[in-house]
């Protein structure tokens, strides 16, 4: 199973300001260390494959919005589809899912994850960046107590302080970085 | 916040699984089991229920709380014209097809409050093809089948709709379609005449007729992918030859067992049956 060849899973959640972050950090991550790549971002449902297109000039590795009942693979880059929730099942799988909103979002970074945390464990990294909501703190915390490792943007250098500022309150954080040191994180991992 | 909301296990959700089916013969076990897991942790705090023992006694002893449970455990989110390109497509290149025949079935499976039926209805009117079309419209849950009968749906969604009816190529004023009072919009009463509403679980039920268009959108994303294969049997086994079937904008057949008879529409998620 290809999920067993994961070695971490970085699912990393942004909304209103992120994305500057998200271009810098993109273009960073290392193409062949067997990590899969998750990113929610709160966008607008119309701007549908932008992103993807945006991201794959900045990265060697497959970059695409996932498609329901679609295998997790190392050294790729998933994009949570626009007006879905992204789950992920325990059998390497992802799981789309158009429930309610949370914390009027969908793709919400709560349900992403949480959903992480489960299936992955202290596999998972959580990444959390700008935002204008709560979304995230709590799934932030979930990755935490399953021993994973919790990095949030410094609310200082974030565009939006709101949401890294949640999970700073959450005490869902284990490392609170500059976005410069976000973007290099993975340099040095 | 997190610690006092229950997080049901695995094993549980088994015990719960196999107590529904052997009681009431509802199946959830093909479900996809991480959002099936998320609509059951929701349950828990929209009853109030302090613990999984509870919600197990409910089940096992208050049948009247079953098509609660039901009800709350599927999703029943749906829109009017949601993904209009794909409607714009069944307008220009099915719509034309369709109009060949003397008679048109369509079969909503899945459809919940039926906001995607009158959609269609309406197209149908606008190609002059309702006088000839019945719209069967099926859900698991018997309180949103109610809801396509009465042709009521919330005020506050119809600017989204009207939006998305223009995007799929709607030249009219789409407020004509509806009364407005109150907080709700009450679509005419001559689509209603059109639609058969009823019960069907595409679990355990089988098919009912032959129909040129299915669409099930966005009910296969909650089941596993050996549900999702049996399920889309049943559609091929309910779909007459050169008819269409109509998926979610994320969901795919390619991993299908039937996938090899049918071919695609443009990048819609609208396939043709050609075997």
């Amino acid at each position: 199973m290809e999920k067993d060849k994961i070695k971490r899973l970085v699912v990393i959640g942004g909304s209103a300001g992120s994305l500057e972050v998200i271009l810098g950090l993109v273009s960073g991550l290392p193409v062949n260390a067997d990590f899969t790549y998750i990113l929610v971002v709160h966008r607008k449902s119309d701007s549908d494959s932008l992103l993807a297109h945006i991201l794959s000039s900045r990265t060697p590795m497959p970059v695409c919005e996932v498609e329901d009942k679609e295998e997790i693979l190392p050294n790729h880059i998933y994009i949570a589809p626009p007006d879905y929730h992204l789950l992920l099942e325990n059998e390497g799988l992802f799981s789309l899912d158009s429930s309610e909103k949370i914390h009027h979002s969908r793709p919400s970074i709560d349900v992403t994850f949480e959903s992480a945390a489960e299936s992955f464990g202290a596999k998972t990294i959580g990444i959390l960046l700008s935002g204008a909501n709560a979304d995230g703190a709590m799934g932030l915390r979930a990755i935490k107590d399953k021993g994973g490792l919790t990095i949030v943007q410094n609310p200082a250098a974030a565009e939006v302080a709101f949401m890294p500022e949640q999970a700073i309150k959450m005490d869902a954080a284990k490392q609170i970085l500059d976005n410069s040191e976000i973007i290099d994180f993975f340099k040095n991992y | 916040m997190k610690s006092d909301v229950t997080i049901i296990k695995d094993e549980e959700i088994d015990l719960l699984l196999n107590e529904l089916f052997e009681r009431y013969g509802y199946d959830f076990t093909g479900y996809a089991r991480a959002s099936l897991k998320r609509r059951i942790n929701r349950l828990f705090v929209i009853d109030r229920l302090p613990s999984f023992a509870e919600l197990l006694y409910k089940v096992r002893s208050q049948p009247e709380y079953l098509p609660h449970f039901v009800e709350e455990v599927s999703v029943n989110v749906t829109e009017m014209f949601r993904d209009p390109s794909t409607f714009k497509t069944i307008r220009e290149e099915v719509l034309p097809v369709l109009a060949t025949h003397p008679f048109i079935r369509i079969w909503h499976a899945g459809c919940a409050s039926g906001e995607e039926v009158y959609s269609m209805a309406i197209l149908l009117e606008e190609a002059n093809l309702l006088h000839k079309s019945l719209l069967y419209a099926t859900d698991l849950n018997a309180s949103v089948i109610e809801n396509i009968k009465k042709g009521i749906f919330p005020l506050s969604q119809m600017k989204q709709y009207s939006e998305n009816y223009i995007l799929s190529g709607g030249k009219k004023q789409f407020s004509d379609y509806y009364t407005a009072k109150y907080d709700w919009a009450k679509f005419d009463e001559r689509f209603k005449s059109k639609m058969i509403a009823a019960t069907h679980n595409l679990v355990s039920d089988r098919s009912f007729n032959e129909f040129q268009i299915i669409f099930c959108r966005n009910v296969l994303i909650y089941f596993d992918k050996a549900l999702q294969d049996k399920v889309l049997t049943l559609f091929d086994d309910s779909l007459e030859k050169l008819g269409y079937l109509v998926l979610g904008a994320k969901e795919n057949m390619r991993f299908s067992k039937i996938a090899k008879n049918y071919t695609q529409l443009d990048k819609e998620k609208i396939w043709r049956k050609i075997k």
